[in-house]
């Protein structure tokens, strides 16, 4: 798989720092299991935390820590193995889907597109897309971002071609107007921090309904 | 798993390395050598996975937890949470000391990223998704020099973060730390918040810079 559009510094760092809503990170995280490059520049904001945190500022521990953190480790039951999974999606989404693309419980939204709503903490929302191939999504904008990540098929839109592994960070200034290309379903995860603002007066009307 | 001659190796290693890294560096740098710490976190740490050495988990503990405690309390947690989630944290690693991978992380960034999903469960009582984890072959004994230098990599930031301007440094701890996003930063300074991006950005493209 050969990954044009990659996640921006700013994301991975947020990532890394813990300052992500749930819904960012989920998508953030399917990314780095299909992609080296970002897994290792994640790993590398990693490490500026590692650095920070093993900079001079302490606070003394309670006198009796250490024990009382022995009587944690014993009363602890061994770690759990994970059990190897083999699956067309990577891990993390599976973990929040239950399953794999057979268990989504698609709801469609009209046009042929169908969506799943992923269940996340608040500040941010993440859904499955599926666009069947040829098709639009109706033209819209963002109030806020929205990160959509290729998971099967292809998109384009007026900035470029979107393939599996890949993904667009809109903001938003950006107007858009995604197709599936033709030959196989377009199945995308897209997060997003704020409602999809539609252009069109009847897709706004439903985005109550629908959630976007 | 690695044998007791290993463990001895991997020390001679280190302790020759540390030697040649003495000559290289200033006087004060050869004082916080001479301690001994910075160096054997790693031995330690596969001492507490290899035989459960209750004095290698106290020193990793002398050293780490008031750290933790300290960067959990930056985050916002009071005293008594961060003093309950440091042990936490310090008995995870006892628990977890077997997917330590001293080729990918060095102790205190594998130690930050454990405190990190701690602190995202304590105080924003939220999931943290994390990428699938690397296939783990029959080679999975991680190569020393690469451990080693991974270690010294760590080193190197530190001393790099410490010589960025105060503003730039300032505002990666307070990303890091802050339980912030760039947004909520941009309110609380005042500063605008393409001023937070580009001192960030500045910053890392000076450590990129110093790491190259």
């Amino acid at each position: 798989m050969t990954i044009k559009h990659h996640l921006t510094d700013d994301l991975l760092m947020a990532y890394s720092a813990g300052q992500l809503p749930e819904a960012f990170s989920l998508l953030v995280a399917t990314h780095l299991s299909m992609c080296d490059d970002c897994r290792a520049h994640a790993d590398s904001f990693d490490m500026i935390g590692g650095a920070l945190l093993d900079d001079d500022t302490t606070v003394s521990m309670a006198a009796e820590s250490l024990e009382q953190t022995m009587s944690r480790i014993a009363a602890m039951s061994p770690m759990p193995r994970k059990a190897a999974i083999s699956s067309t999606l990577p891990a993390p989404l599976l973990d929040y889907i239950g399953g794999d693309l057979s268990a989504v419980k698609w709801r469609s939204i009209g046009m042929g597109v169908r969506q799943a709503i992923l269940p996340t903490g608040k500040g941010a929302t993440v859904r499955l897309l599926h666009i069947p191939a040829g098709q639009a999504v109706p033209d819209h904008g963002h109030r806020g971002m929205e990160l959509t990540l290729v998971l099967q098929g292809a998109f384009r839109d007026a900035t470029d071609r979107f393939g599996p592994g890949d993904v667009e960070v809109a903001t938003a200034d950006l107007n858009h107007k995604p197709v599936a290309e033709a030959g196989v379903d377009c199945i995308c995860l897209a997060a997003t921090d704020a409602p999809l603002r539609f252009n069109a007066f009847l897709p706004r009307m439903l985005q109550p309904f629908f959630r976007i | 798993m690695h044998t007791q001659g290993s463990v001895a190796k991997w020390l001679e290693i280190q302790s020759s390395k540390a030697i040649l890294r003495v000559e290289r560096h200033r006087k004060e740098d050869v004082l916080v050598t001479d301690n001994g710490a910075e160096t054997n976190w790693v031995a330690l740490l596969l001492r507490v996975r290899d035989h459960q050495d209750r004095d290698a988990f106290a020193l990793l503990f002398r050293h780490f937890a008031p750290r933790i405690k300290g960067f959990l309390m930056k985050s916002g947690a009071t005293a008594s949470l961060a003093e309950e989630c440091a042990q936490d944290v310090m008995a995870t690693l006892w628990q977890k000391a077997a997917l330590f991978d001293p080729s990918r992380a060095s102790v205190a960034t594998w130690i930050f990223t454990i405190a990190r999903n701690r602190r995202i469960d304590a105080l924003r009582k939220a999931r943290r998704p994390e990428p699938e984890d690397l296939p783990w072959g029959p080679e999975a004994e991680p190569d020393q020099a690469d451990a080693l230098e991974m270690q010294q990599e760590t080193e190197r930031l530190g001393h790099a973060l410490a010589q960025l301007p105060a503003k730039q440094r300032a505002l990666i701890e307070r990303a890091y730390f802050g339980d912030l996003s760039h947004s909520e930063i941009a309110a609380e300074t005042g500063l605008p918040l393409g001023t937070i991006k580009s001192r960030i950005r500045l910053a890392l493209d000076r450590l990129r810079h110093q790491m190259s």
